[in-house]
């Protein structure tokens, strides 16, 4: 116990104006900055697989499988966050069992399973179906044996059937979209929904998650399909980028928008919150927001994709910047979580004065694990393409 | 008229159907019992929090003991202080009788605690004495009875 | 033969899979019928009438009397074996200092645990007062609506409580309450805040906080009794509750409560 409260003991040296006496320590730490993050990522590379299958964007063919690969593996580790993050993990059930109505975390367990279950598992065994039964029958030992299982035993792979499992498919995606839309709009609302913190407390906030979700789902499976294809050391197709930049392009312009709409509404009314707001802005969260959202996550990504869409030159340096362009989005959208998250802890709710915040290396709610968790599904993303090969697959006419 | 009903759905039903009744079975073992009973809490909440142990009598255990002190307190200024307030805690005095178990509190910053000078507190309300300006030194129990402040020692 | 009485035996195979899966069925149909039934009671809770021989707590806190000794902060912590370490706290007290050029002075050093000791000269100070602080006991309670598992609720009596033994830790209850009344028991390890001494109210016992204040500056009682001195108090001054605007129900009123406090 007694480190715990030397920690405590510094922050009260640190803090600044007056604070509730309970408030030293932040709730909510690096986990939950994680969490969101996770679901935003599974939220916005299913909207993407989306767009190929609804909206018929072809293009977008070679990502789909990818997508979805990589919306499952980040979706299986989304829980882990919050249950190591609680100080009773042991009773995380309870959640499922008597579930608070008004309460908008308690939809989270049959939210979360609702998805796994009817929507990404079903839509992916839909569409892996024909092919396992085929791999089932390829292959030898266990690996037969596995397929075997994966296909429920229906392995009827007449014309008919098969085109069934593309008729179920587009009707789950269909149902996907609105489902992945509360699966993560429903963390939005869990801030949005807070009269008690005027940082999080507003109908934007779930808008806004989403659309951020979005932008960073997209930036991430533009970022894998790259990465496996110099794994499998084929080349990337050029117009297969184009279109994902088009689209990132145009979701960050409205994430964008709504994020200033947010801020410009709040400094035009300046209510009762705002002056302690503006000095939380323009002092500890300086850097992560202007700097790390703003500059390096929204504006820089915007300028660079306007430029790719308009200058097709030298292709070898257009993918560099796809790259660079993905990877800076996706700094971007963690910034804007911690700057939610943390950000609304770190001023009292006497509207006051301030505490502070220093992550902790070790232990359950500390840098490290919140690292191993999003890097886990990177682990279980390669298990999956390599379980479920999308370049392997049975070739359909469409 | 046969429906054609292809062949991945009555799987996938049953498979859903499993997962979901042993949801609702294992749900019928976990709920508490007194859950509901109230409100959405456990009812057996409420014996829970009134479980507790005390540790403040209340002042009227004092006085079945003190009542020469309850007179004497009850004809001056300090007639509204209950006495755990300078006493602490006194339920495990109660019980045991014992002075040990309880606090005799003594020295000037015990009763400067109240009484010293600060512009938040109202005069009307209690009499401020600046501790490093009246009768430096002094024991307030010299000159002061705490259970009757007025009745002056000297 | 062989065909015959390989298709005679498929029938009985048949048949007797029919048999144990309509047993099943009717098995499975039954526990979830059963369970689903019992469970419904949970879920259609809302419907409860509030117990009327029941006493509804309210509290008044008297600004004007409030001499910020700590003493109820103090019986608080031993009273309810809360932690002594400056961090937590089930109530406290703060000093406002309003100074001559406006500025407002806020302190709460270890609750007020410790007394006060005025570090702003008298000739700078516009006006000073101390404001105690503790749950409000919300009847619109924000902490009990956004509680996930139903760990925190409100009693019969208006008295807002946590069940220890439920809740699961995930801090929401601490994020939701707009006083800044709740923290997480550092050993407990679940949301712990001001009971209202809810084990000494069971036996007619005042709460700690109350019982040593010396001025009788916080007050408790029945707001269903009209002729208890708690109703008969509101009655005759002007209270206000901190945070109207976000309409909570809280049942802390507040005697002589200035623009500044927050």
């Amino acid at each position: 116990m007694e480190p715990h409260y030397q920690h405590l003991y510094d922050i009260l040296a640190h803090s600044q104006g007056y604070i509730f006496p309970n408030e030293i320590d932040l709730q909510w730490g690096i986990l939950i900055v994680v969490y969101p993050f996770i679901t935003g990522l599974v939220a916005g590379a299913f909207i993407l697989a989306s767009l190929e299958r609804v909206f018929k964007v072809k293009i977008l063919k070679p990502t789909y499988q990818i997508a979805l690969l990589t919306a499952l593996s980040f979706l299986l580790v989304a829980t882990m966050p919050l249950i190591s993050h609680l100080s009773q993990p042991q009773r995380a059930y309870e959640i499922m069992i008597t579930p608070h109505s008004s309460s908008a975390m308690a939809i989270f367990g049959f939210v979360y399973l609702w998805y796994l279950a009817v929507v990404l598992l079903l839509e992916i065994w839909f569409d892996y179906r024909h092919s396992m039964v085929v791999w089932s029958n390829e292959k030898k030992g266990i690996m037969k044996w596995v397929y075997k299982i994966l296909t429920l035993g229906i392995n009827d792979i007449s014309p008919r059937t098969v085109q069934w499992d593309r008729k179920l498919g587009h009707i789950i995606t269909i149902v996907g979209i609105p489902s992945a839309f509360i699966l993560h709009g429903y963390v939005g609302f869990i801030f949005g929904s807070l009269k008690a913190n005027p940082w999080w407390s507003s109908p934007l906030i779930p808008i806004i998650f989403l659309f951020s979700a979005m932008v960073s789902g997209i930036a991430l499976v533009m970022l894998v399909y790259m990465i496996v294809s110099f794994f499998r050391k084929k080349v990337v197709d050029l117009n297969v980028l184009d279109t994902i930049g088009k689209y990132l392009f145009f979701i960050l312009i409205l994430d964008f928008t709504l994020e200033s709409l947010d801020q410009i509404h709040r400094i035009y009314e300046a209510e009762e919150s705002f002056e302690i707001i503006k000095l939380l802005v323009s002092g500890k969260l300086y850097l992560t927001l202007f700097v790390a959202q703003g500059l390096i996550g929204t504006i820089i990504p915007l300028i660079t994709l306007v430029f790719l869409q308009f200058y097709k030159h030298k292709i070898k340096l257009q993918k560099t910047m796809y790259f660079i362009v993905s990877i800076l989005v996706l700094i971007g959208v963690y910034s804007m979580r911690w700057n939610v998250v943390i950000g609304g802890q770190l001023f009292s709710k006497s509207f006051s004065g301030f505490t502070s915040f220093k992550v902790g290396l070790i232990g359950l709610d500390g840098t490290l694990m919140a690292a191993f968790w999003l890097l886990l599904p990177i682990g279980i993303l390669t298990f999956l393409l390599w379980l479920l090969p999308p370049w392997k697959m049975v070739k359909e006419e469409d | 008229m046969k429906f054609y009903i292809p062949p991945q759905l009555p799987r996938l039903a049953l498979a859903f159907a499993i997962f979901i009744s042993l949801f609702l079975v294992a749900r019928h073992f976990l709920v508490p019992d007194t859950f509901g009973e109230y409100g959405h809490y456990r009812g057996a909440s409420l014996i829970d929090n009134a479980k507790p142990e005390l540790h403040y009598a209340g002042q009227q255990a004092c006085f079945k003991c003190h009542q020469d002190i309850e007179d004497k307190k009850a004809q001056d200024v300090h007639s509204d202080i209950h006495c755990e307030t300078c006493h602490g805690p006194g339920l495990k005095h109660v019980v045991s009788s014992k002075a040990a178990d309880i606090l005799k509190p003594s020295g000037r910053e015990f009763c400067g605690s109240c009484h010293i000078i600060n512009a938040g507190k109202q005069k009307s309300t209690i009499n401020q004495i600046d501790l490093n300006k009246h009768n430096v030194g002094k024991n307030c129990t010299e000159c002061h009875n705490p259970h009757q402040p007025w009745e002056m020692k000297k | 033969m062989s065909q015959s009485t390989s298709t005679m035996g498929n029938e009985k195979i048949k048949s007797s899979r029919r048999k144990f899966l309509k047993t099943a069925v009717t098995l499975a149909g039954a526990t979830i019928g059963y369970t689903w039934l019992k469970s419904s009671k949970v879920l259609l809770f809302a419907a409860e009438p509030k117990d009327e021989s029941l006493p509804y707590y309210g509290i008044v806190i008297d600004i004007q009397k409030c001499i910020g000794c700590g003493n109820c902060a103090k019986a608080c912590k031993k009273e309810n074996d809360v932690p002594v370490e400056p961090f937590f706290f089930r109530t406290w007290v703060e000093q406002y200092t309003v100074k001559n050029d406006g500025k407002v002075n806020i302190v709460s050093p270890n609750g007020g645990i410790d007394g006060f000791t005025q570090t702003v000269p008298d000739e700078d100070i516009f006006k000073s007062f101390f404001v105690p602080k503790m749950c409000n006991h919300c009847s619109k309670s924000p902490c009990t609506q956004v509680c996930p598992v139903g760990a925190t609720y409100e009693s019969p009596e208006g008295v807002v409580l946590i069940d220890e033994k439920y809740c699961i830790g995930c801090r929401y209850c601490v994020q939701a309450c707009p006083y800044g009344c709740r923290f997480i028991h550092p050993v407990k390890k679940v949301a712990n805040k001001c009971t209202l001494c809810y084990h000494r109210l069971k036996k007619g016992l005042a709460p700690a906080c109350m019982e040593t204040c010396p001025t009788g500056a916080r007050m408790y009682g029945n707001l269903r009794d009209k002729k208890s001195d708690l109703v008969k108090f509101l009655k005759e001054h002007t209270t206000q509750v901190l945070r109207p605007n976000l309409n909570t129900g809280a049942k802390l009123y507040y005697n002589a409560l200035s623009s500044e406090v927050r």
